[in-house]
């Protein structure tokens, strides 16, 4: 790779000599291209170069050792029409996604116009509330087992202590997904945070001209306040989107996909195949679904922000 | 008068007052909601253990046992993954600050023909599932003999993260070209331009960048498992997951390494809180 970097480093140093018969435009774009460098090295090798290879890849049946053969589109088949479990992951991860965008959305939204309306200790509560958000991971999964547990679990310990007798929660074919969306809606301070600049950024001028019109607060909120935060809405619910689509850490640690795979998402089928199965072929063609499936929620929230997304700039 | 005025105002301010009160239980109830988790993992590390599996739950420990957090030291490696750890996140952050930067940079402040495409691919790359790369990269890594050694954890760093890219992108946009004009002006070329004015002046920026690729790398449990394989190597997060199976025999032991691993995520949030809402908000609202 060394040799690569160097090439265009010398030849522009051979240019940069000639400083003097070089258009300031083209000695300007040389410079650009090289600073760009290191990015351009990094897209090829680690970024598209990857992912071409990975569409190949799921062309074949291969573990890399003893055996490689083309298939053609025998995977993509396979998981479309065959593997039961495939469908099984495709639909666990939507499910877990369709609760979990709306819920923490609608959750970060609440509390940054609650935390808006002028409170005192802001500070306090706002760290408070994006702390979950900052400490993910195997620490948070392992707390949240403990917490789950359903026999002197905190959780089911204060629901009996209200009289309701608390369901097994992970342990639970049911309740195992709800599990990890509540735990994930807990996570939702960083979109609180999102929407906090947001609110802010919505010149209090436009409250006043619709006060002096006869609005009230939740005319003002409608009208106003929602349209002016679609911008944000839909930034924080695309980056919501796409990263609940690869829940994997918390199915990982706390369920491993189970009870009856209840809880097997997609890039844990994926890790399954490939690094425990090592079937490479076959872990790149479910990747590659994934992948079809997020950019396709993607596209189709982007291309209908025209309907619904209102920029103040147009 | 007067009267007339003061009922109109107390027929107003009841309402609004009930509202407010309102309002401050409504976030007072919620913040406990979102703290509890935090004391329960706290009191459960702290409490002797048979004070933990009382009912109804005990919150005040009897006495404080703060020898538990000697424990994963002695039963696990827990400071040489804590070391390993640190490693790591430095090398990531340096990395992606030096690329994030050089790339934005670029991006924001030169002109050359197809600057807005690439502009166009970084977004794009930051929506990529990280997934649909994971099985060639790992081949990739293979080939290299780079498996069970730390550089496919910090390399990609050093190539510019689309993210980071993005994010010193839209800060670097918002610095003034006045300056650049005067260096330029006083023979200053354009690495000149990056590095005496550009990052001097963005350290704020640079500031959120690192400590978001901290809190990340420090978090990041997939890299590590699939990359990792001699214990001695791990990371905090990839050597808390052998504790999993003592959780319920040794749940003491098990909530203070996780408290312990939690530690510098939360001292480097208390200690730049500021940039943490500041990345936030570059990242979110100027997109």
């Amino acid at each position: 790779m060394s040799g690569v970097r160097v090439e265009p480093l010398t030849f522009v140093q051979r240019v940069a000599g000639r400083e003097r018969v070089l258009k300031p435009w083209l000695r300007e774009a040389l410079v650009g291209y090289l600073f760009l460098m290191p990015w351009i090295i990094g897209f090829l090798f680690f970024i598209a170069g990857p992912m071409l290879c990975s569409l190949g890849v799921s062309l074949f049946s291969t573990d890399f050792m003893t055996k490689t053969e083309f298939v053609g589109l025998y995977w993509y088949k396979g998981l479309l029409f065959v593997d039961s479990l495939a469908r099984k992951a495709l639909l666990n991860t939507a499910y877990y996604s369709f609760f979990m965008v709306p819920l923490s959305s609608i959750l970060a939204l609440s509390l940054a116009v609650l935390l808006n309306q002028g409170i005192k200790l802001q500070g306090l509560w706002r760290t408070i509330y994006y702390l979950p958000s900052v400490v993910s991971g195997v620490a948070i999964s392992l707390l949240w087992l403990w917490l789950y547990q359903p026999e002197i679990g905190l959780i089911n310990a204060l629901l009996l202590k209200v009289g309701i007798m608390g369901p097994r929660w992970i342990y639970s074919e049911r309740w195992a997904m709800p599990s990890l969306i509540i735990m994930a809606v807990w996570g939702s301070g960083s979109a609180m945070l999102i929407y906090l600049a947001g609110l802010r950024g919505i010149p209090t001028a436009l409250y006043e001209a619709a006060e002096l019109d006869g609005a009230g607060p939740f005319s003002r909120f409608w009208n106003i306040t929602i349209p002016m935060l679609t911008p944000t809405i839909l930034f924080n619910v695309v980056m919501n989107t796409i990263g609940s689509f690869q829940v994997f850490t918390q199915a990982y640690i706390m369920t491993g996909g189970g009870p009856n795979n209840a809880t097997l998402t997609m890039v844990l089928y994926i890790y399954r195949k490939g690094f425990q199965g090592s079937q490479f072929g076959y872990a790149s063609a479910l990747a590659w679904a994934l992948f079809v499936v997020i950019l396709g929620f993607s596209l189709v929230a982007i291309r209908s922000a025209r309907y619904w997304v209102f920029y103040a700039g147009e | 008068m007067t009267t007339i005025v003061d009922i109109q105002r107390i027929r107003i301010r009841l309402p609004a007052l009930t509202l407010r009160v309102l309002l401050y239980i409504v976030v007072l109830v919620g913040a406990v909601v979102f703290a509890i988790p935090f004391v329960w993992m706290v009191r459960t590390a702290i409490m002797p253990p048979w004070q933990i599996y009382l009912f109804p739950p005990q919150w005040i420990p009897e006495r404080i046992e703060l020898h538990n957090f000697a424990e994963p030291f002695k039963a696990w490696p827990f400071g040489r993954w804590y070391m390993n750890s640190a490693l790591l996140v430095v090398l990531n952050a340096t990395g992606t600050v030096l690329s994030g930067s050089l790339a934005g940079f670029t991006l924001a402040r030169l002109r050359f023909p197809g600057r807005d495409f690439f502009f166009l691919v970084i977004l794009a790359t930051m929506m990529l599932p990280g997934q649909v790369r994971l099985i060639p990269t790992y081949l990739l890594f293979t080939r290299l003999h780079w498996v069970n050694t730390f550089m496919p954890l910090f390399v990609p760093a050093w190539f510019g993260p689309a993210f980071d890219i993005f994010l010193l992108r839209q800060f670097f946009m918002t610095i003034h070209r006045e300056l650049d004009d005067a260096a330029r002006i006083d023979g200053c070329g354009y690495f000149g331009l990056y590095w005496r004015i550009a990052l001097p002046l963005s350290l704020p920026a640079l500031g959120v960048v690192a400590i978001f690729n901290f809190t990340f790398n420090w978090n990041d449990f997939m890299g590590p498992l699939i990359y990792l394989g001699d214990v001695r190597k791990y990371t905090v997060a990839l050597g808390l997951r052998l504790l999993q199976g003592q959780l319920y025999t040794d749940l003491q032991a098990v909530m203070s390494a996780a408290v312990l691993s939690l530690l510098p995520v939360l001292i480097v949030f208390f200690l730049a809180q500021r940039h943490f809402v500041q990345g936030i908000v570059i990242t979110g609202v100027k997109g």
